[in-house]
C-alpha cells in the first residue's frame, strides 16, 4: 500500500479538526479537535519518517504526545474550572480578554 | 618690554575684593559699607599713582610692565595668559578710573546718604573699578573682552539701581541689550584675531599684521568688528540710542560710568588697536564716519533736551564724536583723541556732580524749565560746573580748548575734500556745542526762579562740593598741562609711533593760529546764539513749547532714534518672534501631537479585532497559517 494513503488521512483528520475547532462552541469538544489535528501531525509525522527511513519522525511524534499530554491536563483544568465558575462551557461565553 | 611689576594685580583686586565683601556681607556692613567702599578706590588710586611714578621714573622705551598671573588658556600651539599689561596707553586710564573713581565714590557718600541700598551701591561701583581696571589692564583682547563684558554688567545694575521703578529697570536693559549688540563685535574680532594671526594678545595681532600675515580684507573685517564693539560701548552712531535713558542711573553713576569711563572703552579699544586700524584703511574710514555723524548727532539732540542729564547724556555723545573721530585720522588722531579723552572725563564728570549737586538741592527736579536763578543759591556748584562748562566749549585756557582745538586741527589737516568735510563738522559741533551748554547754563543758573513749589536750592555738603572743586581744577588745567611742551603726546609716541610722522612739521592746511581762530568764533557765534534766546529778561516757559519747527520735535524725541530701532528692530523682531511662536505651535507641536493622535487612531482602529471569541482568532490563526503555506507553494512552483 503506498505512504500517501497515511498522508491523505492525515491531512483528512487535519482539516475535521481545524474545521471543529472553527465551528464548535463546546470548549470539550474544541479541545478534542485540537487533540485531532495533534495526532493528525503525528500521523504525518511517523509516515514521513517511513518514507526517509530516518526516525526523527518518530520521536518528534513522541514530543508531541508528551506535549499533548500537559495540554490536556492544563487545559481540562482551566475547562473545569471555568465550567464550575460560570456554569457553562462555551468558548463565546468566555470573552472577558477585551476591552 | 620685560620689566614686571608685582603690583598690577592688586589695582584689580583690592576693588574686587571689596565689592565681594560688600555683597557677601549683606546687612551687618550697611553702617560702613561706603567706607569700605572708598577706601578700596582710594588704594586703588595709589597703587596706580605709585605705578605712574615708577613708569615715569624708567626710560621712555621701558616704561610699560607686564605681570603674568597664570596660564589661562592651554591648547596645543595656542597659549593665552592672564597677563596684566601697563603701558604709556593703559597707565592714563588706570589714573582716571581710579582717580576720578575715588571723587566719585567720595561724592556719593553724601549723594547715597539717604538711600537704604548705599552699600550695594558702593559694591557696584567698586565691582565698575575693577572691571574697567580689568579692560584697559589685559594684553589680550581676551582679557580685554572678559573687563568689557564686566562693565557692561555694572553699567545694567547701576543704571537699574533704582529698578523698583519699571521705566528704570526697562532704561537698564535697553543699555544691556545695545550693549550686547556691539558685544557681538568684539567676540568676531576675537575670533577673527585667533583666525588670522594664532594668537588674540595685542603684541601678537601687532606682529602678525607687521609680519603681512593677512589680506586687507580680513584687516578691515577685524577693524569693522573692533568698530561695532566700540560703537555699542561708547553709545556711537547706530547703537547710541541707550546713552539718553542710562540717565536712569543715579547722578554719580552717569558721571562715572557714563561720562569719564566707560563709555570711552570704545576710544581705548580703538587707540588699542592703532595697528589694525593703520593697516585698514576702510574701517578707518568708518572710524571717521562714525564719529563724525555722532558728533553732529548728540550736538543736535542736546539742543532740544529740557533734562539736565540728558542734555549732559548728549553732549557726551558728541564728545565721544570728537574722540572716535580723532582715532580714526592715523597715528597723530590717537595721542589728541586720548587727550580730549582725560580733558572730557575731568570737566564731563564735574559737570554731571554738579548736575547732581542742583538735583540734590531741588528735590531730584531735572526739568532745567523747573530751575533758574540757582547761581545765588549754589555758588560752588555754579562755579565748579562753570569752569567745566567754559572747559568744553572750549574757551582758552582752560582744558577743552587744547584738546579739542587739536582734533579740528588734525580733521582739517585730513587732506583734500575729506579733511574740509571734517574740519566744517568738527567746527559745526564746537558752534553746537557751545549753544546747548550755554542754554543749560543760562536755564539752570541764570534767569527768573522758575521753581517748583516747595523747592528750597541749598548748596550740598562738602563731601559733594570737594570733588567737585577737584575736578573743576582738572578742568582748568589739565589742558594747558597736558599741552606743555607736547608733554602728552611724547608721553604716548612710543605707542602709536606718532613721533616719526612728524608733528609740527607736516603742512597745515590752516595754520593752528587760524584753526584756533575760528574755533573760538564758532563758540563765540554759539553762546551768543544762546544768550539771545535764553538770557536776561527772556522767558523761559515752565512747559516746553509745542509750537516749533518739526526740525526741534525731532530733535526732541532723540532724532527719532527709538522709533528708528523700533521700525527697524523690534517691531520686525517681535514680528518674527510670533511667527516662530506660531510655527512652534503649529508645526513642531502639531507634527507630535499629529504622530500621537495618529497612533490612537490605528489602534482604535485595530483593537476592534479583539472581540473576545476565541474562535474568531483561531479563524485568523488559520487564514495566517493557509496564507503562509500558499504562499510558500506559489514560492516553490
Amino acid at each position: 500500500m503506498s505512504l500517501d494513503y497515511y498522508l491523505y488521512l492525515s491531512a483528512l483528520l487535519f482539516t475535521i479538526g481545524a474545521a471543529g475547532v472553527l465551528i464548535r462552541r463546546n470548549a470539550i469538544v474544541v479541545f478534542m479537535c485540537i487533540e485531532l489535528m495533534l495526532n493528525a501531525s503525528n500521523l504525518a509525522f511517523v509516515t514521513f519518517a517511513r518514507m526517509n527511513g530516518s526516525i526523527d519522525g518518530q520521536i518528534f511524534a513522541f514530543f508531541t504526545m508528551v506535549v499533548a499530554a500537559c495540554e490536556v491536563v492544563v487545559g481540562l483544568a482551566i475547562i473545569v474550572t471555568i465550567y464550575r465558575s460560570r456554569r457553562s462551557a462555551s468558548v463565546d461565553d468566555a470573552r472577558l480578554l477585551k476591552l | 618690554m620685560n620689566v614686571t611689576s608685582q603690583m598690577l594685580v592688586f589695582l584689580i583686586a583690592i576693588p574686587l575684593f571689596s565689592a565681594a565683601l560688600l555683597l557677601l556681607g549683606g546687612r551687618a556692613l550697611d553702617k560702613v559699607g561706603h567706607i569700605i567702599g572708598t577706601l578700596a578706590s582710594t588704594a586703588a588710586f595709589a597703587v596706580g599713582v605709585i605705578e605712574f611714578l615708577a613708569m615715569l621714573g624708567r626710560a621712555p622705551e621701558n616704561r610699560a610692565v607686564t605681570q603674568p598671573l597664570f596660564t589661562w588658556i592651554e591648547v596645543g600651539n595656542f597659549n593665552v595668559g592672564a597677563t596684566l599689561l601697563l603701558d604709556q596707553l593703559s597707565v592714563c586710564f588706570v589714573l582716571l578710573i581710579t582717580g576720578v573713581g575715588t571723587l566719585i565714590h567720595i561724592y556719593s557718600i553724601a549723594y547715597m546718604s539717604h538711600d537704604k541700598d548705599r552699600r550695594r551701591f558702593f559694591a557696584y561701583l567698586n565691582f565698575f573699578i575693577a572691571a574697567m581696571l580689568l579692560l584697559v589692564l589685559g594684553d589680550s583682547y581676551l582679557s580685554l573682552y572678559v573687563g568689557w563684558e564686566g562693565v557692561g554688567l555694572a553699567s545694567y545694575l547701576l543704571i537699574g539701581f533704582w529698578n523698583q521703578k519699571p521705566t528704570y529697570a526697562t532704561a537698564a536693559k535697553k543699555a544691556f541689550i545695545a550693549n550686547r549688540v556691539g558685544d557681538v563685535g568684539l567676540s568676531l574680532a576675537v575670533m577673527i584675531a585667533f583666525v588670522q594671526f594664532g594668537s588674540v594678545s595685542f603684541s601678537g595681532v601687532a606682529e602678525g599684521i607687521e609680519a603681512g600675515q593677512t589680506s586687507s580684507l580680513a584687516l578691515n573685517t577685524l577693524g569693522l568688528a573692533l568698530l561695532l564693539a566700540a560703537v555699542g560701548k561708547s553709545a556711537q552712531f547706530p547703537l547710541q540710542a541707550w546713552l539718553g535713558d542710562a540717565m536712569a542711573g543715579p547722578t554719580p553713576v552717569s558721571a562715572l560710568i557714563h561720562a569719564a569711563t566707560m563709555v570711552t572703552a570704545g576710544v581705548y579699544l580703538i587707540s588699542r588697536s592703532h595697528f589694525v586700524f593703520d593697516a585698514a584703511s576702510v574701517a578707518q574710514l568708518c572710524v571717521v564716519i562714525v564719529g563724525a555723524i555722532t558728533l553732529l548727532f548728540g550736538a543736535i539732540i542736546g539742543m532740544a533736551k529740557d533734562d539736565i542729564k540728558k542734555a549732559l547724556a548728549a553732549s557726551t555723545m558728541s564728545q565721544i564724536g570728537y574722540m572716535i573721530l580723532a582715532t580714526g585720522l592715523g597715528p597723530v588722531g590717537y595721542a589728541f583723541a586720548m587727550m580730549h579723552l582725560l580733558t572730557h572725563g575731568f570737566f564731563k564728570a564735574g559737570m554731571f556732580l554738579g548736575a547732581g549737586s542742583v538735583m540734590h538741592g531741588m528735590n531730584d527736579e531735572v526739568d532745567m524749565r523747573k530751575y533758574g536763578g540757582l547761581r545765588k543759591y549754589m555758588p560752588i556748584t555754579f562755579a565748579t560746573f562753570g569752569l567745566g562748562y567754559l572747559a568744553i566749549i572750549g574757551v582758552p585756557p582752560f582744558a577743552g580748548f587744547y584738546s579739542k582745538d587739536k582734533i579740528i586741527e588734525i580733521a582739517l589737516d585730513a587732506g583734500g575734500a575729506k579733511g574740509i568735510i571734517l574740519g566744517s563738522i568738527t567746527l559745526l559741533g564746537a558752534a553746537i556745542t557751545a549753544f546747548y551748554m550755554s542754554r543749560v547754563m543760562l536755564m539752570t543758573f541764570f534767569g527768573a526762579k522758575r521753581w517748583e513749589a516747595g523747592a528750597h536750592p541749598h548748596e550740598s555738603p562738602a563731601l559733594m562740593t570737594i570733588p567737585m572743586i577737584v575736578l573743576a581744577i582738572g578742568s582748568v588745567s589739565a589742558g594747558f598741562f597736558f599741552n606743555m611742551g607736547d608733554r602728552f603726546i611724547n608721553f604716548l609716541s612710543p605707542i602709536f609711533h606718532s613721533g616719526e610722522s612728524g608733528h609740527g612739521e607736516k603742512e597745515h592746511l590752516l595754520p593752528p593760529i587760524v584753526v584756533s581762530a575760528l574755533a573760538l568764533t564758532a563758540v563765540a557765534i554759539g553762546v551768543s546764539i544762546a544768550i539771545a534766546k535764553y538770557g536776561r529778561g527772556k522767558a523761559i516757559p515752565a512747559v516746553a513749547p509745542s509750537d516749533v519747527s518739526l526740525w526741534t520735535k525731532v530733535a526732541r524725541r532723540d532724532l527719532l532714534q527709538d522709533e528708528f530701532n523700533e521700525t527697524l528692530f523690534m517691531r520686525p523682531g517681535q514680528e518674527l518672534t510670533k511667527a516662530l511662536a506660531v510655527i512652534d505651535e503649529k508645526v513642531i507641536d502639531g507634527a507630535v501631537r499629529g504622530v500621537g493622535s495618529i497612533t490612537l487612531d490605528v489602534a482604535s482602529g485595530l483593537r476592534k479585532t479583539q472581540t473576545g471569541f476565541v474562535r474568531s482568532y483561531a479563524l485568523w490563526i488559520t487564514v495566517g497559517a493557509v496564507g503562509i503555506l500558499a504562499a510558500i507553494a506559489v514560492m516553490s512552483l
